[in-house]
This record gives C-alpha cells, structure tokens and sequence, in this order.
C-alpha cells in the first residue's frame, strides 16, 4: 500500500472525538454511530481497495433530518465529512479521512414510490441500481443505466459519479436518467432538485450535482426515469485476428448510422483469462472479440444485426456468433461479465482504469498499452466499452510488492494521459476522486479548475464535504502522477486547502 | 495586470455594441468591462431577446462575429463550432452527410415576428429549449459534450470535451445549458450528431375528449415502439379572434380539418416502421378511433409546424411555456380546454398556452395552478401590456439562493445578463 497526499489533518478535531461522538448520538440513535475500531473497520476503504484510512467516526442517519442536523453541526464546528453509498467506487471517492466523519447513507435503502403513470421511481439514496429495476420489471420497466457493479452499488452512489454501463451507448449515462434529487447542502439546507418533469426551470442544478463525487452535497433522494424493455435484444459476438480490424468495425458500424444498445471490446489477454475463468466458448483465434448487442422491434433488430455481420465482414472478421434466443446471448455476456473476476483469479492483484478515447482511436491506443506492458513489465488486459470509446484496462500487479503498486501507478497515469493526448478523457464513468486527482491538469488548466473550485466554495465555504477528491492537493501538475508521502508525516504543511 | 499585459490591451469599449471576432478578444472585452463593473447585455444574432426580463444595460456584446464550424467528425459523431454559429449552417452540412441535431432545434422566429430565424447555437444552447424529440432523446443539454467560454472576470474556461463519456470534473455544461447567459460567455460548443433516420409517418387520431387523449399519450410513453414524437392539437376557443387557427396552420392532404387531433411520428426504415404501426395500433386501440395516416412528405413540415411554433405566428399576446409531469397532462389540459389556444407536445408533457393580452390575471391563475401540480412555466412572451411584477421564470427560494452563490461563482460583479432570468442573478 503507498500513501497519498491528504488534506492536513486537523489535530483539534481528532482531539475533540468523544465529544463529537456523543454529540452525533443526539442527532440520531446511538446505535447508528460507530466509533470503536472494529465498527468502522469495513468502512476504511471503498471500491479502490489500495487505500485505506481510518475515519473519525462512523455516523449511519436514517432520514433527511438527521442528515441536515449532522451537517449544520459539522459546518459549525469545522468537522469534515466523507459521504459514503455502497462503497463500491473506483477511484477512492468515498475514502475516509482520520479527521472525518464518514455519513453512511446504507439505511436509506427503501424505494419510497414506484410511479408508472409518470414513469419514474422515487427511491432512497442506498437502495441498489438493480434494486430499482427488480421492483419494475414486473410490468416490463427497467431502470437504463447498468454500471458492472449494480447488484451492489447505491442509486445515491450512481448520481454522485454519473456512472454509465454497458448501455450507456444508446440509453446515456445517470445524468440522462434521472428526473429530480433531494439534497442536503454542507450548512444542513435542505433542497429539493427537478422532480417528475422532464428538465427544470432555472439553472441546471441536477446537472451540476450528478457527477459532482460527493463534494457539492449529499443526496437523500432521487427520482429516476424507467424505460419500457425492449421488445427483442439480440448480440453478436465476432471475432477479429488483429486490433485494427476490430477498431475500424467499431467506427464502421457507428459511421452507418446504427446505435448499438451495446458495444463491446476484449484484447486476447483477457478472453483467454475469461475463458479459463468462465468458459463462455470464445473463439481462440481472435486477437480482439467483440460484443455487439442491439435491441428494438424483432425486424428492426434481426435488419440491424444482418447490417452488423456484413460490416464486421468487410472488416475482416474471423469468427461470428449471432445470438437466437437469450440463453445464447446471455452466454455471449457471460465472459465479458467475468472479466475483472478472472483477471483477480491471474495475478494477486489488479488495477482497473478507466479513461475514454475518441472511437477512431482504439487501435492506436492499444498499441500504446502494449507498450506500456512492456516497458513496465507488468501484464494488462484490456476490456472497452467500445461503442462510447471508454475503455478499462487491468493492469496485473503483486500489491504486496511496493515497487510493483508504484509502477502499476505510474502505468496507469500514463494510460490516461496517452487517452487525454488522443482527444480523449481521463474518466469516463468512474470518477476522478483520489485515484486520478493530480492528472487533473492534464485536461484542464488552472482557469477551468478555479473556476470549478470557485462553485465548490459557493458551496461549501469551508471545504468540509469530501475535500481532497476530485482536485489536485499538490498543483503539481506538471510532473508525474500522484506524488506519495508516508502516514502522518506532514512533508507538506503548507498544502493549499480548497 | 501586468504593464506587457495592459500594453496588449487594445480592447475599446466606445461602441454601444462590442463584436469580438476570437475568443481571446472576448475575455480581453470581458475583463475590462468587469473592472469596470459595466454590466452587459449578451446577444448572438439577437433572435431570442424577447425572453426573459428586458436589460437596460448601455452595451451589447455581440457574438455574431463568432462564427464558424472548427471541427466535424462524423464517425465520432460530434461537431464543434463557434458560439455565434447559425444554427441553419449547422443543420446545413449535417444534413450533407445525413445526420441531425437530435433536440430538434425551435425555429422561434414565427413566434416572435411571424419569420423563420432560427439564430444562433450559443443562444440556443443558453435557452435549453428542446424540441418535440425531447421525451425520446433527452434536452438540448444532454447533447452537450463540451463548450468554452469566458466568466465574468474575463476567465477563458472550458469543461467537458468531444467525447461522450466524460466524468471528469464538474459537468458544467449541463450547467451553462438553460442559463440565459448570465454565468459564461460561451464562445465555443460541442455537440453530440445522431444519425438522421431514414423515413417517418405520423399518425393523426381524431378525438376531443381530454381523457381519451391523456390515455393516448401514457400508452405511447409506455410503449417500446419508440415513437419519437407525440402532439396533441385542439380547436382553438370558439369564442375567440385568433390570428392562426389550427385549420389554417396544418393543412395537409391526409389531415382532416374537423375537430382536435392527436398525432404522434414513427422514425426509421421501412419495414420497422411498418412493424411498430401495425402493434401500436393494437397497444392503442386505434381501431376505436378515426385516424388517418401522413407519409413522409406530409410528416416532416407536419413536425416542423409543430416544433416551431407556428400555431402562434406573429403573435402579439403572451406565450407560456409550461411543463409538466406526464399524469398531470388531463387535468391540466382540462383547466385550459376551451379557455385558451394552446397545443400539448413531448407525450403530454409540454404545453404551449397563448393568453390575450391584458388578461395577466389568467397568467396568474395557470401559473398557480401548474405550481399546485408540480410543474414549472416560463412566460416566454410578454405582450405589450404585460405586468412586469410578475416573475417570468419559476423557482423556490431555497433553490434561488444556491443559483445566487453560483452566479457569484461564475460572475462576482452580475456583469452578465443581469436580471435576465431573475431580478437576483
């Protein structure tokens, strides 16, 4: 585990922890507020499991008030405080500091209004993605955006990152999804964002608020879209014998005009590690197998799918599934599915990373990657959300191995960089949060970042609500990646705090 | 300022209208209007000066000068243009490689002064206005990837970027998108293109009564035949002089002039959209009701009529802009049936209402009842005799005072359009 650059910590308020403690049980029942070791334990870490930090204190709210109660009191007393959904984000969103409060959101787990006449459910901020959808399906609704992880990760989550899916291709991401919040401010304001009407009058808050890691508010409600499900779905699955034909397929198919639901991507590396894992059948011969779902009425999709086998075709393709019933097209997911399961089954551990690229980009990336492997020498299998150009590669590491996480690090900051130079993005769904903080000035200057620090203080005057996410603590921009510094030590004591 | 930074500094401010033609020359203008604290009034080809407040401000910045395609990519699917681009130029070479801006752009010229002019997409995008697509393909501002702009200190700042998965930072274009130009000066747009459909027919159901058509409506919203567009056109009050009746405005063959319609537009090739007619007609009991059907010749200036507001050509009275949740669509459509002109768009969602001139006290008493049904309204148009003590746009005060603090964040001196959207901004 190497250590990042935090906020300083503020010695006061560590002092103060009993009182602070017994001061959060007023607000809500004392068995929602852990402070003991082992209580907060499985709460020191999120989906970016390299970093671990100890929080203050662990508060679990159960409705708004309290949520408001416990913030006015934070801001009063200059107590910082780390939001937290499932806990299931990559990039470290929802890291703890050791002067924080983490505020769980795990017990607002009730959908409040399943509304079909307006299309939408009113649900609770830790209610799960697929939790939303098992609640509609009966009469064939769906909630749109399927983030890999939706078994497990919050709605509230989903909102604070704008997490995508596999699908986002055709049916957007969060930000496309939803129809209304309710939010509490850091001063323990409580407001209420949209609602069941499509957009909103004045500024575009929902906006600005979905996306925003945690740092403009908390949300202790959210209305969402569902869709009718798709009348017929069906997949291709097809296989490629070099990267080139399989990137120029992609901009191929989406240059004609289709809108896969789905497009998807996997190197050689990983259909081999997920054909051991899973044995979903995938051809052997493919250098790069892609995934090609599309949905819409019967005609239209077998039309489509037709359209889909002949430009695969000219590309060169060397193998062709077509999915005719769900059972096939559910083993063609199978693998894809198990992807980051077989890479952890390959090596102790992996990275993932997530920048996005334009389309026409693909091949030449993966080219890039594979020189990084090289110079690096450490393996990377790569999965892309083909379609949107996002792409995840694994980077396989020993953890336990230090110099091993430094280079894995230093891998990974120069895939995004490579992805930023190519006209792309340093994330594409899973947020900047610790983990991509300091490459922030690779896609922006100091003006655009002000500026975004300048509504977060409009805010949150005194940058208590998940400070250190998103932006850079060092302003180092220019040199590489993160920079590390050893617990506790304060190498940096005159760290700009905004 | 540096003394090299203030010798550059060539910017003049005699003119009442300021037309910078490089961004750079924007935030140059911008950065001596904010040290002066000279509040101004932004503009593209000037198309949408009627919403909003009326400024009183001594100058104008005009982007029209602005202008131009920088980057078109139509395998990425995107486009990138300069603030002050024609929205017609845009249209123009999309369409060459068949392609559109999915949103559908409002033509508000016919509203305004009875003449097609669509502006520019810098103020387009400030409006967030979508057209009739919208229930299907999301808001102007969902088709947003990227933009530059200047802040009210004379900031070039950007956000966003070309690609459509992007989570990097705060979204504030999705923010700019709808804010009237009081936050940036926009001076550079990404959008997102789609793929133009290959052909479409509407369906015309002939029917008055209100139930019947909210029935319509929820069915088509809960359908997954994906129909992209979904209008509801009653006969005008009977008792009433109006200007442009729905007989006059939608005369097509296939369309009959007799009673209030419902139409509703399947997009795609032939054979599918063959495929959804023939279920839609079972999932909405169309057999129950007269109907007929426009080919695509009649469809495409049936929907261009419709987005682009004709019904209130040249108008001199108000035009509200309403929109509500799609379950409230009956009992709001029954509070103005046979009271107002007025035609219902996106699937029951979007209601346009013109109210006569002098009859603010009708303005007040839909503006109530919208509020009471969870919806939102814009006066889009004030008539003459308008009573500007009312407020133009909705909001609740908890959320004006978070607009307050961002505004500030954005433009400290409220240089920008201010008033615009409301008095406080």
């Amino acid at each position: 585990m190497t250590e990042l650059a935090l906020p300083q910590i503020d010695r006061t308020t560590v002092s103060k922890k009993s009182l602070i403690v017994s001061q959060l049980k007023k607000f809500t029942n004392e068995e929602n507020v852990l402070s003991e070791n082992e209580e907060i334990k499985p709460y020191e870490t999120d989906g970016l499991a390299a970093y671990k930090q100890t929080p203050l204190a662990v508060v679990l709210p159960k409705n708004t008030k309290e949520v408001s109660e416990i913030l006015k009191f934070c801001n009063e007393e200059n107590i910082k405080v780390i939001p937290r959904g499932a806990g299931t984000g990559l990039s470290g969103g929802a890291l703890p500091l050791q002067d924080a409060i983490l505020l769980g959101l795990g017990k607002f787990n009730k959908i409040l209004e399943i509304d079909f006449d307006n299309k939408c459910v009113v649900t609770q901020p830790g209610v799960t993605n697929l939790g939303i959808t098992h609640a509609v399906q009966h009469k064939g609704y769906y909630y749109a955006p399927d983030p890999s992880s939706q078994l497990a990760c919050s709605i509230g989550g989903n909102v604070a990152e704008n997490s995508g899916g596999v699908h986002s291709l055709k049916y957007g991401t969060t930000t496309n999804n939803i129809l209304g919040v309710e939010m509490v401010m850091m001063d323990g304001t409580i407001t209420r964002i949209g609602g069941k009407t499509l957009d909103q009058e004045g500024y575009d808050l929902l906006g600005l608020v979905c996306g925003s890691e945690g740092l403009l508010g908390v949300i202790t409600e959210v209305t969402v879209k569902i869709l009718r499900k798709p009348q017929s779905v069906r997949a291709a699955l097809i296989g490629f014998p070099t990267v080139e034909d399989g990137g120029n397929c992609v901009s191929d198919i989406i240059s004609s005009g289709i809108v896969p639901a789905g497009m998807e991507m996997m190197d050689k590396a990983l259909i081999d590690a997920t054909d051991k894992f899973s044995k979903a059948g995938y051809p052997k011969d493919a250098e790069v197998l892609m995934i090609v779902e599309l949905d819409g009425t019967k005609s239209e999709v077998d039309g489509l799918l037709n359209k889909v086998s002949e430009i695969a075709k000219q590309n060169n393709s060397n193998s062709m599934k077509l999915s005719n019933n769900e059972k096939e097209r559910l083993a063609f997911w199978s693998g894809r599915k198990a992807a980051f399961p077989a890479c952890g089954a390959m090596a102790p551990d992996y990275y993932c990373m997530d920048g996005s690229i334009p389309r026409g980009k693909l091949s030449l990336i993966l080219k890039e990657i594979s020189q990084l492997s090289k110079k690096y020498n450490l393996a990377v299998a790569n999965a892309f959300h083909a379609g949107d150009g996002n792409l995840h590669p694994l980077i396989m590491f020993d953890g336990s191995d230090k110099e091993q996480l430094r280079k894995t690090e230093e891998f990974g900051a120069e895939i995004l960089k490579a992805c930023v130079k190519h006209g792309g993005a340093l994330t594409g769904e899973h947020g900047v949060g610790i983990e991509k903080r300091e490459l922030m000035c690779e896609a922006f200057n100091n003006d655009d970042i002000q500026q975004q620090l300048n509504i977060k203080k409009s805010l949150d005057e005194k940058n208590l609500l998940n400070p250190g996410k998103v932006y850079p603590i060092l302003r180092k921009c220019a040199e590489e990646g993160r920079v590390h510094v050893h617990r506790g030590e304060e190498k940096f004591p005159d760290l700009p705090r905004f | 300022m540096s003394t090299e930074e203030k010798k550059n500094s060539q910017i003049s401010l005699d003119s009442e209208t300021l037309s910078p033609s490089t961004e750079k020359e924007v935030s140059e203008i911008v950065r001596e209007i904010y040290s002066k604290k000279l509040p101004i009034e932004i503009t593209g080809t000037g198309t949408k000066k009627v919403f909003g407040y009326n400024l009183q401000t001594a100058k104008k910045l005009s982007l029209s000068q602005l202008s131009g395609i920088i980057d078109y990519q139509k395998e990425e699917l995107y486009i990138k243009v300069k603030a002050g681009t024609p929205i017609e130029d845009i249209e123009k070479i999309l369409e060459e490689n068949n392609q559109e801006l999915a949103f559908e752009p409002i033509d508000f010229g016919y509203m305004i002064n009875g003449q097609t002019n669509k502006g520019t997409i810098g103020g387009y995008v400030a409006c967030n206005f979508a057209g009739s697509r919208r229930f299907k393909v999301g808001s102007v501002r969902d088709h947003i990837l990227g933009f530059k702009g200047v802040n009210g200190k004379g900031d070039i700042i950007k956000s966003g970027g070309t690609v459509v998965k992007n989570v990097t930072g705060y979204d504030l274009s999705k923010l700019i998108s709808g804010s009237f130009g009081t936050l940036v000066v926009l001076t550079e747009i990404t959008l997102k293109v789609s793929p133009k459909k290959q052909s479409q027919i509407t369906v015309i159901v002939y029917t008055d009564e209100i139930k019947k058509i909210s029935n319509l409506f929820d069915k088509i919203l809960s359908s997954s035949n994906e129909v992209s567009a979904a209008t509801f056109i009653p006969e005008e009050p009977s008792h009433k002089n109006y200007e442009h009746t729905k007989n006059k405005i939608f005369k097509f063959n296939d369309l009959d002039q007799e009673g209030s319609f419902l139409a509703f537009r399947i997009e795609g090739d032939k054979r599918s959209i063959d495929e959804r007619l023939k279920e839609l007609k079972i999932e909405l009991d169309l057999s129950n009701f007269k109907s007929s059907i426009l080919d695509v010749h009649q469809s495409v200036p049936f929907w261009k009529k419709v987005n682009n507001l004709e019904l209130f050509s040249g108008t001199k009275n108000n035009i509200l802009r309403a929109v509500m949740p799609p379950a409230k669509c009956e009992t709001f459509s029954k509070f103005l049936n046979k009271n107002h002109k007025y035609y219902i768009d996106w699937c029951g969602s979007l209601f346009w209402i013109e109210v006569l001139d002098k009859d603010d006290e009708k303005i007040n008493k839909i503006k109530n009842f919208i509020l009471e049904n969870s919806g939102y309204l814009t006066i889009l148009k004030k008539s003459e005799n308008f009573d500007f003590q009312d407020t133009l746009f909705t909001i609740d005060s908890t959320r004006l005072m978070i607009s307050k603090k961002i505004k500030d964040s954005f433009d400290p001196k409220k240089i920008f359009n201010p008033g615009r959207m409301y008095r406080e901004l």
